[in-house]
């Protein structure tokens, strides 16, 4: 078996337009300069490695992951806030099933994790770190805490913009995306070089997630819409 | 034609230095791509990540994805007319120490046959603190027979295709060592995908 040569045909997936996706080195980002790559990438066409991905944390997600709010005896400290959106691919096609894990500080720009020095309390009822699966439509949903700004290191007087990472799985490794997403309104984005490395000033807008009505709870907590895409295949001549 | 700027695939953002507290959990980290009963050659790779200035990395992250020893992904994509092994799981994911290490438990893949069959190889997605979006490498066996008909490999420089060889821990038999240089000299080999 190992022997026989067989054509199995595999749909490329579509590789993200120009300037939507940030390039390695972005030098006002210092940790890029000694941890991007400097030899040109080699262009892979797709295969089976590529276009294939797991179905990974299934059974590790429990009906509260997604509530980061009622992890723990009491209320966490903040603003509350309902986090919610769709994930789709490049096509349009809504992506079912898709494991969504997310972290982030307290909302005193604080994480629970032993290399934030931060001096800001921690939140004894947060741990800052939730994970979700979306549904058939490609809907997801998590309650959570509006985060502080918080500083660093990278230049003086450094802060990055209120954020929550997000990481997704999709259904192929290379549709693998791991983001962060900001708050409308966050005077902080002319001068965080993450959020500035990503060219394509259309593309940056859309990390910042979207005030919403709708989703908001009277008398208990703020919605906020973000909306994720995924590389999805290539179209072919016969669908739009 | 112009993409739905709707529909342009969200950007990559970093990592950053805190994602252990949900990503790399005990809880979360997969150490191991094959169950107790999967078939094939066992083995263990220690990955080493290094920047620029070959300092290690003790904040990566590290995805592996790979078929069987038969040459079979776990997904529904994979239409290659074989069975998959019960005992196969194909995804790892762990972090590196202090040491910029860390060791994934495995077994040797099959080749997949595409439009022509591949040699063994594991595809790695590298993620860190000063990493705006992941790299995709592919880690090949140093000596396996197979590597000069690899069609990826052919893409590659004669001289740089090294950079993509875990070489055999000579002090432990089923033990292979594998760099990831993000810069410099020695570069890993990295895929724009
Ligand atoms: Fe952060």
């Amino acid at each position: 078996m190992d022997s026989v040569t067989t054509r199995v045909s595999i749909r490329p997936y579509a590789r993200p337009p120009k300037g939507s996706q940030p390039l390695s080195l972005y030098e006002p980002y210092r940790a890029t300069i000694k941890r991007a790559p400097l030899k040109p990438l080699i262009v892979l066409p797709h295969t089976l490695s590529q276009i294939t991905g797991p179905i990974f944390g299934h059974e590790k997600v429990g009906g509260k992951d997604n509530d980061l709010t009622s992890q723990h005896a009491g209320e966490p400290l903040g603003e509350r806030i309902i986090v919610s959106g769709r994930v789709l691919d490049s096509n349009g096609r809504p992506v079912p099933n898709a494991l969504i894990e997310i972290w982030q500080a307290n909302s005193a720009g604080r994480y629970r994790h032993i290399k934030d020095q931060h001096p800001a309390p921690l939140d004894p009822n947060f741990s800052g770190a939730g994970r979700t699966l979306t549904d058939e439509h490609g809907a997801y949903r998590f309650i959570t805490i509006k985060p502080g700004a918080y500083p660093w290191l990278n230049h003086y007087n450094a802060w990055r913009p209120a954020h929550i990472h997000f990481s997704v799985f999709g259904p192929a490794f290379i549709a693998r995306l791991v983001t962060q997403m900001y708050f409308p309104g966050d005077p902080l984005f002319a001068y965080d070089p993450i959020f500035q490395s990503i060219p394509d000033e259309g593309a940056r807008q859309r990390l910042i997630s979207k005030f919403d009505l709708e989703t908001t709870q009277p008398q208990w907590a703020k919605g906020f819409k973000f909306d994720i895409v995924l590389r999805g295949p290539e179209a072919t001549p016969f669908e739009t | 034609m112009k993409p739905d700027p709707d529909l342009v695939p969200t950007p990559s953002q970093t990592v950053g230095p805190f994602f252990a507290i949900e990503l790399t959990t005990d809880e979360h980290c997969v150490r191991c791509v094959a169950g107790p009963e999967a078939k094939g050659e066992r083995l263990w790779i220690t990955f080493r990540v290094l920047d620029g200035d070959g300092t290690p990395v003790d904040d990566a992250m590290l995805e592996i994805w790979q078929a069987d020893a038969n040459g079979k992904y776990n997904h529904s994509e994979d239409l290659q007319p074989k069975a998959l092994d019960p005992g196969w799981i194909g995804f790892g994911r762990l972090a590196t120490g202090e040491d910029g290490s860390c060791v994934l438990e495995t077994i040797k893949p099959g080749r997949v046959a595409h439009n022509s069959l591949q040699a063994p190889h594991l595809t790695v997605a590298v993620f860190a603190r000063g990493m705006l979006k992941q790299l995709y490498t592919q880690v090949y066996f140093a000596g396996d027979a197979s590597n000069d008909e690899d069609p990826i490999l052919q893409l590659i420089p004669p001289d740089r295709r090294e950079t993509l060889m875990a070489r055999p821990d000579p002090a432990r038999p089923g033990y292979w060592q594998f760099d990831v240089r993000l810069q410099g000299n020695q570069e890993t080999v990295f895929f724009d995908v």
